[in-house]
């Protein structure tokens, strides 16, 4: 499997312009050390290989719990328990994700506990897979519709920033807020060896 | 109907497993499970999920993550556990020891006319809750072995799920407030004091 960082992405440009070995991408880094200073201790998640290096760095912290979910509706209800008890949390999934949560949205929403996603999109910028495109299409309109606040991002540069504008509005008033990662600045799957 | 009149009734049931909490915590399943749980005395401790199908354990599994040194108490139904079955594998992987969950199951969708669950086809959750990795699993039919499941459900080092086969006759209604903001932070209130707000 191989992926290809669009040329519009800063990252792809300063690779380019220093015409030396893609460099590891610091965003992962950032949102993570940006969850840390926003006291979140539950990390739930359904991983994607957007997400993997986020994933890595939180298992190797001994302050956070990770927990793998069968699927991403349970997060919001992980979550939902972690507030009860004075936790912080986060759910991590794939664009096709937020379609198994959206009954289960309804409980942070009325109850208004505090809800922070971070969800890597697929079916969005040069998809492969046709099969992720109608989930993908539909994902930050399904979120607005099931009254999530959504912050799509497409500079990597902004990324843990918008993480943090997230965590600040859910932790701050009990919303649910979504962080989108494009595709064009995760890299497309090719599904070639 | 004989049969029926045989087995444990799910009001007493509930009042029986609730009768010496202590300072358990307990989140209780959208339907019949909540209005036991309210019919046996609200309690600020208790948080009943009136919505989002499938989810009391998980809510109770973050909990307990939050809370290791508490006991935290699911009590929901078979129709509620069965839309979040893959719960039971994401608690059995991480097997906290402090969680318990107690399935009311009469074998029906009590909300919607009584229908029948797979529990009434032989499905077996108990079973399929050991086989995901649950420490101590149990069926209980009747009330000498009710009183034995008890202290499983309040001590014994979980995952713990009880299944407790309740009979259909039917109950008074009995509702706990159901304003999600105000169960949200009585409960923060009355297990994280001061600190409740953010």
């Amino acid at each position: 499997m191989t992926t290809q960082t669009l040329d519009q992405t800063r990252a792809g440009q300063e690779a380019e312009a220093n015409m030396a070995p893609k460099a590891a991408p610091k965003w992962p880094d950032q949102i993570f050390q940006t969850l840390r200073e926003a006291e979140v201790t539950q990390v739930t998640y359904v991983p994607d290989a957007g997400h993997a290096r986020l994933i890595d760095l939180c298992h190797q912290d001994s302050d956070m719990k990770t927990t793998v979910l069968t699927t991403e509706e349970e997060g919001i209800g992980v979550l939902a328990g972690a507030w009860l008890g004075g936790d912080r949390g986060v759910l991590l999934m794939q664009s096709s994700g937020v379609g198994n949560c959206i009954n289960t949205l309804s409980m942070a929403r009325v109850c208004g506990f505090p809800l922070v996603m971070i969800v890597t999109m697929r079916g969005q910028w040069g998809e492969a897979n046709p099969w992720q495109v109608p989930m993908g299409q539909i994902t930050a309109d399904n979120l607005r519709l099931a009254g999530v606040v959504v912050y799509e991002v497409s500079d990597p540069d902004m990324a843990a920033l918008a993480v943090e504008a997230a965590a600040r509005i859910a932790f701050n008033g009990g919303l649910s807020a979504a962080v989108l990662l494009s595709q064009g600045m995760l890299g497309t799957k090719l599904f070639k060896e | 109907m004989q049969e029926q009149d045989d087995k444990l009734r799910r009001r007493s049931t509930v009042a029986r497993i609730l009768a010496d909490r202590g300072d358990i915590l307990v989140i209780t399943g959208l339907g019949s499970t909540t209005y036991d749980c309210a019919a046996a005395g609200d309690h600020a401790l208790n948080f009943y999920l009136w919505g989002a199908m499938g989810s009391a354990v998980m809510v109770g599994f973050g909990l307990a993550m939050a809370q290791p040194k508490r006991r935290v108490l699911v009590i929901t139904g078979d129709g509620e556990l069965l839309m979040g079955l893959g719960a039971l594998a994401t608690v059995g992987a991480k097997r906290p020891e402090n969680l318990a969950v107690a399935v009311i199951d009469n074998e029906r969708y009590g909300e919607t006319g009584m229908q029948r669950t797979h529990t009434s086809a032989g499905v077996d959750l108990a079973g399929i809750a050991k086989m995901a990795g649950f420490r101590e699993t149990l069926v209980v039919r009747e009330a000498a072995e009710l009183e034995k499941a008890v202290p499983q459900l309040h001590h014994a080092k979980g995952p713990v799920l009880a299944v407790m086969k309740v009979s259909t006759a039917p109950d008074p209604l009995v509702l706990p407030p159901w304003d999600g903001p105000y169960l949200k932070m009585r409960f923060r209130h009355a297990l994280l004091g001061d600190k409740a707000a953010a």
